[in-house]
């Protein structure tokens, strides 16, 4: 019977708004007061049942909630006979509610809508060769499983046959197709957008990268703050004092009507309820742009951020080296690649992947005699030529001359950072390729946008020598940058800075950084959905794509300075009620509930706003 | 010791956490360190005791409340 009330809450509110206005249409219209009286008792009786019920199961587990201060009032007003605030009270209440979870709901939506991403079904390959449908806690790792153009893919897994385009968006936020092949990861949550797979399953159920994103983002959106479990606090102790503070009233006015005005003003809604609207709003927000936020804490600190450190390799530079510049002696040059190519293909030096990737499709011979100089290079014999390949001090021992042409070339290519690579045939110079590691496309713009967003201090942390080090902090326009670097230095590094005050932000890859993640007040992983960038840090930019650092620290600001308008709306429509009650008579139970419902609602919607932030490129120019 | 997560419909009121919290700390064999309740995911995670309570015990406390349990899971 009780949940049976309680289930019909949103009936009994509409009933009561008829009932009300009924009472109303009969007394002007009709000027009958006795309809008008019992359609208000009526309305008043319905509506406090399902409130009162809720005070009832508050208090048998000792919790002086809501619902007890406006059952009381209630009771207070049918004890002075009038129905009529009492009517329109429960009326406010009830729908207040009702529209209060409508709104919620939509502020809840964005990360709704991830959790509604995952799989749930799979195609299992049985043991009789045909695949079958299963739901997608069956599958095993191990299991094979077929997608088909349009599925989600159901678990993280290999490709071991077929091949297609995958929507990541779920992961990475990053909606581009992604070309799959054998080989290839697939990860839970993605959506095959065409071709057809087969995959063996890797991690399935709470394993996949996708459950963990799930999980994560549903604890960040609810774990406290400093702020929200002051609230917390607050809000106990704060109910009980309101009953207390309505009962001292009365006992010394002996006015009832004041007492339970008092208990209706009292009712804490909009600050209880002001800063985790946002923090959901926002989190959801980052969530659908590939920007995990962990939680309100993080947001705090990201918004007041005036130091952002970077890990060069992988971060600001793209973290695999390429050939950025080169130089030709002499003839035959399609040959003397064709040689270098050779040599190269049998070393496993990072420098020659590069190299490699540089010359891309020639002629190869076969390699004889090779012979690897620790420090400098490789010699080797190919087609009846000597080939030297590697740094200046190799040339040296292989008594190659340099004229004073290619001197200066690498003099040039290594003071623009680059690391050497020379090759010579039977004593000849004939090319100079300057090796580096190149700088992220848009890295400038998106460190201006930070610098722009308020952030004082860009710095670079490397393990390069400084010359490279140097050069990237120039391009950039850094303001500091530091070479020779261990990932202990870099910790420590991080910790003078937070010593000296600063709200620091590390920025790496998140693999090999976690000392320095750890270390600085807000670690950001750029991981491309791994684990430990997951795990290690507070803010993951999902698809490692760094030009989404500006979303995230001018979303951070926006949640922060919501939750603060919040705070305020909420504290500034209790001082303007109790000034009110204080020092006017237009303050009464009706009044009360109306603005107090309003003000929750007001909350609610201005933390919605934050679901549609977007960086205004306007005022950054 | 099991770890149980359950799904609840849309938790609203500001004072639901103070309510469902309240039915559930002092129940024999919950964990009561380890009771979180949600409000924006709405959930209720814990760890109990299988020796002293079951999971259907919980949740008909949850449902004392007034608050429907959607779906629960049990690791």
């Amino acid at each position: 019977m009780l949940r049976f009330i309680l289930s019909k809450k949103n009936t009994i509110a509409l009933i009561c708004g008829i009932l009300i206005a009924t009472a109303f249409i009969s007394r002007w219209t009709l000027a009958n007061r006795d309809v008008f009286t019992w359609s208000l008792l009526v309305a008043s009786l319905l509506g406090a049942a399902p409130i009162a019920i809720q005070a009832y199961q508050a208090l048998r587990v000792k919790v002086v909630s809501i619902d007890v201060l406006v059952t009381l009032a209630v009771l207070g007003a049918f004890l002075i006979r009038n129905y009529e605030e009492a009517a329109i009270v429960t009326f406010l209440f009830l729908f207040g509610a009702y529209l209060e979870q409508r709104t919620l709901n939509q502020t809840r939506s964005a990360i709704r809508e991830l959790t509604e991403m995952a799989p749930e079904s799979a195609l299992k390959l049985g043991e009789n060769g045909a695949f079958q449908e299963v739901d997608v806690d069956e599958v095993a790792v191990g299991d094979i499983l077929l997608v088909k153009t349009g599925a989600k893919v159901p678990v993280d897994g290999t490709v071991v046959s077929g091949e297609g385009y995958v929507n990541e968006a779920s992961i990475t936020g990053e909606s581009v197709p992604v070309g799959k092949e054998k080989g290839s990861k697939v990860y839970a949550g993605t959506i095959l957008d065409n071709g057809t797979i087969q995959i063996v399953a890797d991690r399935v159920g709470e394993d996949t990268t996708f459950a963990k994103i799930i999980e994560l983002v549903e604890e960040a959106q609810d774990p406290k703050s400093e702020a929200e479990r002051f609230i917390d606090r607050f809000a106990r102790y704060y109910t009980p004092a309101v009953l207390v503070i309505s009962l001292i009233a009365w006992l010394f006015t002996r006015n009832v009507e004041l007492a339970i005005t008092i208990l209706v003003l009292g009712c804490p809604g909009a600050l209880v309820i002001g800063v985790p609207v946002s923090n959901v709003a926002g989190i959801g927000n980052g969530a659908r742009q590939g920007v995990l936020l962990k939680g309100s804490e993080v947001i705090t600190d990201l918004s007041r951020l005036d130091t952002i450190v970077f890990d060069k390799t992988g971060t600001l530079t793209e973290g695999n080296p390429s050939v950025a510049e080169t130089k030709y002696y002499g003839a035959d040059i399609e040959e003397v690649l064709g040689y270098l190519a050779s040599v190269e293909r049998e070393s496993d030096h990072p420098l020659a992947g590069a190299v490699l990737e540089e010359i891309g499709e020639t002629t190869f011979w076969p390699v004889e005699n090779t012979e690897v100089i620790k420090g400098s290079g490789i010699v080797a014999r190919v087609n009846g030529h000597r080939i030297a390949v590697g740094n200046v001090s190799l040339m040296e021992k292989e008594k190659v001359e340099l004229t004073a042409e290619a001197r200066a070339d690498i003099a040039r290519f290594a003071q623009s950072g680059n690391s050497l690579v020379l090759t010579a045939v039977d004593g000849q110079l004939k090319v100079l390729m300057g090796v580096r590691d190149r700088v992220r496309s848009g890295a400038k713009e998106v460190l201006q946008r930070l610098r722009k967003l308020g952030v004082k201090n860009l710095v670079m942390l490397s393990g390069d020598n400084q010359g490279t080090v140097e050069r990237v902090s120039q391009e950039l326009g850094l303001t500091e940058a530091h070479g020779n670097m261990l990932p202990e230095d870099k910790a420590e590094y991080i910790k003078g800075l937070v010593e000296k005050g600063r709200i620091v932000a590390f920025v790496g890859d998140g693999v090999n950084d976690s000392p320095a993640l750890a270390s600085a007040n807000i670690g950001i992983a750029m991981g491309g959905g791994t684990d430990v960038a997951i795990e290690t840090s507070d803010v993951v930019l999902m698809n490692s794509d760094f030009s989404r650092l500006p979303h995230a620290l001018g979303l951070a600001k926006a949640t922060a300075r919501n939750m603060k308008q919040n705070i305020a709306i909420a504290v500034g429509v209790v001082l303007v009620l109790l000034t009110g009650l204080l020092f006017g008579d237009w303050v009464n139970m009706t009044v009360g509930m109306l603005v107090h419902e309003g003000s929750i609602l007001a909350v609610i919607l201005n933390g919605m706003r934050l679901l549609g932030y977007k960086l205004n490129n306007k005022n950054e120019r | 010791m099991k770890s149980a997560t359950i799904q609840m419909e849309t938790l609203t009121c500001p004072s639901c956490l103070q309510k469902i919290e309240g039915a559930l700390k002092d129940l024999d064999g919950v964990e009561k360190d380890t009771l979180k309740v949600l409000f924006n995911s709405s959930k209720v995670k814990l760890n109990f005791d299988e020796d002293k309570i079951t999971l259907a015990e919980i949740e008909a406390a949850i449902n004392r409340q007034g608050y429907k349990v959607l779906q629960s899971k049990v690791k």
